[in-house]
């Protein structure tokens, strides 16, 4: 217990040593400690943006899925439509095609009939004219009856 | 053991004798060689460590050492915050920190056997605490007590200052301006006694109690015996005694520089 020069001895020591600290040991220590502290906080509040973008584009995902889906099924309907609306214009297609093969045929067999006729109307007449000349076989002759025999023709 | 040949009061008063140096006339210009090397080389090792750690420390994934240093860092930091309200990163928390760090590392140096000291230098005395020097302790307070001034004069002004001298506790009114300076002197006398005796206190008689202990090994194996365990149990007390005592001296730095801030 007798104080003696160890007192200032101790006293400027103390003294260099807060110097020391309070110009190379706090402020740098500190420095670091509040940039981690601050790049925490940010990475946190990126987290939590992240996280709240992935909800808007899950949301949105959402929409688009349902908007296609419903465009999905208009295309299916509109081409159903469209099939069976092709589907009925080839068969009306078909049916009248039929219908004009069928009238075809059927004027070419009137025109075969009609001509069928004439030859028979020309071989009548032959017949008549050759059966005439064997009956008639000194008179009859073919060029003056002609107008007589043509009448006979168009009365078949 | 050197105690064998030694009357007790022999050998305490050998471990409490002062590796002193004397460079002039007079018992005050003595030097204490021991408190100085040893408070000297646990300053430097200590605070150098954690200059060192400074140095290199990432503000990315610390290291495991640094983050010791940030534990102790942050401890600190959050003791001062709550006592002191001003900017402390400027020179209160540093101080606190020099304050913790130095004085429980002197407090610690009581761990060490003290016979060790004796053997390397028998002739000498050396007392390896530092802080069970009173002038280690005298010097520190005495520190903090002109700090605590300084800070007072600088946040109230030196008109400031005097007014509150002689104003404060008790009212402005003139008849009880001596009672307030009477208030006020015991305070400031107080404060840096209180402040060192504590920890000069608390560690000394640790040595003293260390050293009673140890004597009882002077009479024989059983004797030793029960050294060893009485010691092993007033070690783990001590412990206690001095983390808490580096602590209690770490606050009252602050409180009395808060203090100081405080206007009345």
């Amino acid at each position: 217990m007798n104080p003696n020069l160890t007192l200032v001895a101790q006293f400027i020591e103390f003294s260099l040593f807060i110097w020391f600290t309070a110009r190379y040991i706090w402020p740098w220590l500190m420095r670091k400690i509040e940039e981690r502290q601050k790049l925490i906080a940010d990475g946190l509040a990126e987290a939590e943006r992240g996280r709240s973008s992935l909800a808007d584009a899950q949301k949105q995902t959402e929409v688009l899925l349902r908007d296609a889906r419903a465009r999905a099924q208009e295309i299916v309907v509109s081409a159903e439509k469209s099939a069976s609306q092709r589907v009925e214009e080839s068969k009306a297609q078909a049916k009248a095609e039929g219908e004009r093969l069928v009238a075809a045929a059927k004027a070419q067999i009137e025109q075969e009939v009609q001509s069928a006729k004439q030859q028979l109307r020309e071989q009548v007449a032959t017949l008549a004219v050759s059966g005439a000349e064997k009956i008639l076989r000194r008179e009859v002759d073919a060029k003056s009856h002609a107008d007589m025999l043509n009448q006979l023709k168009a009365q078949l | 053991m050197a105690a064998e040949h030694l009357t007790p009061s022999e050998y305490i008063g050998h471990h409490l004798t002062f590796f002193e140096k004397s460079i002039g006339d007079g018992g005050f210009w003595t030097l204490n060689l021991d408190t100085i090397i040893v408070s000297g080389i646990l300053g430097f090792v200590s605070l150098g460590f954690f200059w060192w750690i400074a140095k290199s420390a990432t503000s990315g994934v610390p290291s495991k050492r640094q983050a010791f240093a940030e534990i102790c860092f942050d401890f600190i930091d959050g003791q001062v915050k709550g006592i002191f309200h001003g900017d402390r990163n400027k020179f209160v928390a540093p101080l606190a920190f020099t304050v913790g760090v130095w004085v429980l590392l002197m407090n610690a140096m009581d761990f060490l056997p003290v016979d060790w000291m004796s053997k390397v230098l028998p002739e000498h005395g050396f007392r390896i605490v530092p802080t069970a020097d009173v002038n280690t302790t005298f010097a520190l307070a005495l520190t903090v007590w002109a700090l605590m001034i300084g800070f007072a004069v600088k946040e109230k002004g030196v008109g400031g200052f005097i007014h509150e001298l002689f104003c404060a506790p008790f009212g402005s009114n003139p008849l009880l301006w001596p009672l307030n300076f009477l208030f006020n002197l015991i305070e400031y006398i107080s404060k840096p006694l209180s402040h060192s005796l504590r920890l000069f206190g608390n560690m000394y008689a640790g040595e003293i109690i260390f050293l009673l202990l140890w004597m009882m090994a002077a009479v024989g194996l059983v004797g030793s015996f029960f050294a060893i365990i009485f010691s092993f149990g007033w070690a783990i007390f001590h412990v206690l005694i001095v983390a808490l005592q580096a602590y209690i001296f770490m606050m009252l730095t602050v409180v009395y520089i808060q203090m100081a801030h405080e206007s009345h």
